[in-house]
C-alpha cells in the first residue's frame, strides 16, 4: 500500500513538473522582451531535466540520469550564449 | 513502478516524499516566473527550483539508486555540482545583458551606469 502511495507521489511530481514546464512555455510565448524568453528557456531546461530524473526513478534505469546531466550542461551553454548575444549582438567575437 | 515496489516500504515512502517536495518547489518557481511583474523580480523565481527543489529531487534519486542497486549514482551528484555552479553564472550574465539593454533603451527606474570611469565611458561609447 505504501509502495503504491510512493508511486502516486512520483506521478504527482511528474504532473507538477509538467505544469511548471507549461508555465515556463507560457512565459516564453508571452514575455515582453527577449531576456524574459531566455529566462523562461532556462527554467524550461531545468524542469525538463528534473522530469527526466523522475522518469529514471519510475523505470529504474540510470541512463535517464546521464541524459539529464547532458541536458543540464546544454541548457547552461544555451543560456550563456543567448545572454552573450543579447549583450553584444554576436556570440563569438 | 516495479522498481519502486521492490524496495522496502519506508524507503519507497522517503523517495516519494523527497521527489514530490522537489517537484513542488520547482513548480512554485515556474509559477513565480509566470506571475511576477518585472524581469528583475522574475529572474529570482526559477532559482527556487534550481537550488532546493533540485537538491531534494536529487536526494530522492540517490536514495533510490542506493537502495535499488547498492551504489549511489555518482552521475546524480555530478548533476548537482554542475547545476549549482552554472546557474548563478548564467543568470548573472542574463541580468547583466538585461540591464545593458534597458540602459540602451532608456528605460526609467534602472540604475545608471557607474560613475565617471574613463574605461567604462570608452567601451560604452564604442558600443
Amino acid at each position: 500500500m505504501i509502495a503504491s502511495l510512493a508511486t502516486a507521489a512520483i506521478l504527482a511530481a511528474q504532473f507538477l513538473l509538467l505544469l511548471g514546464m507549461g508555465m515556463a512555455i507560457i512565459r516564453m510565448m508571452r514575455g515582453p522582451r527577449a531576456q524574459d524568453r531566455v529566462l523562461a528557456l532556462d527554467a524550461l531546461t531545468i524542469d525538463g531535466m528534473l522530469l527526466l530524473l523522475t522518469v529514471g526513478i519510475r523505470t529504474g534505469s540510470i541512463l535517464y540520469v546521464e541524459a539529464g546531466l547532458i541536458i543540464a550542461l546544454l541548457g547552461f551553454a544555451a543560456t550563456a550564449a543567448f545572454a552573450k548575444f543579447l549583450l553584444r549582438g554576436e556570440v563569438i567575437e | 513502478m516495479s522498481a519502486l515496489a521492490a524496495l522496502p516500504p519506508w524507503v519507497a515512502l522517503v523517495i516519494g516524499v523527497l521527489v514530490f517536495a522537489g517537484a513542488l518547489l520547482a513548480c512554485i518557481g515556474s509559477f513565480g516566473l509566470l506571475r511576477l511583474t518585472t524581469f528583475y523580480r522574475r529572474v529570482h523565481a526559477p532559482t527556487l527550483g534550481t537550488t532546493l527543489g533540485m537538491y531534494l529531487l536529487l536526494a530522492g534519486t540517490i536514495v533510490f539508486f542506493w537502495a535499488g542497486e547498492g551504489r549511489p549514482g555518482l552521475h546524480v551528484i555530478l548533476i548537482g555540482v554542475c547545476v549549482t555552479v552554472t546557474t548563478p553564472i548564467s543568470l548573472m550574465l542574463l541580468a547583466r545583458a538585461a540591464l545593458d539593454r534597458d540602459r540602451r533603451a532608456g528605460t526609467t527606474g534602472v540604475p545608471a551606469a557607474e560613475t565617471p570611469d574613463p574605461e567604462v565611458g570608452r567601451t560604452g561609447s564604442k558600443r
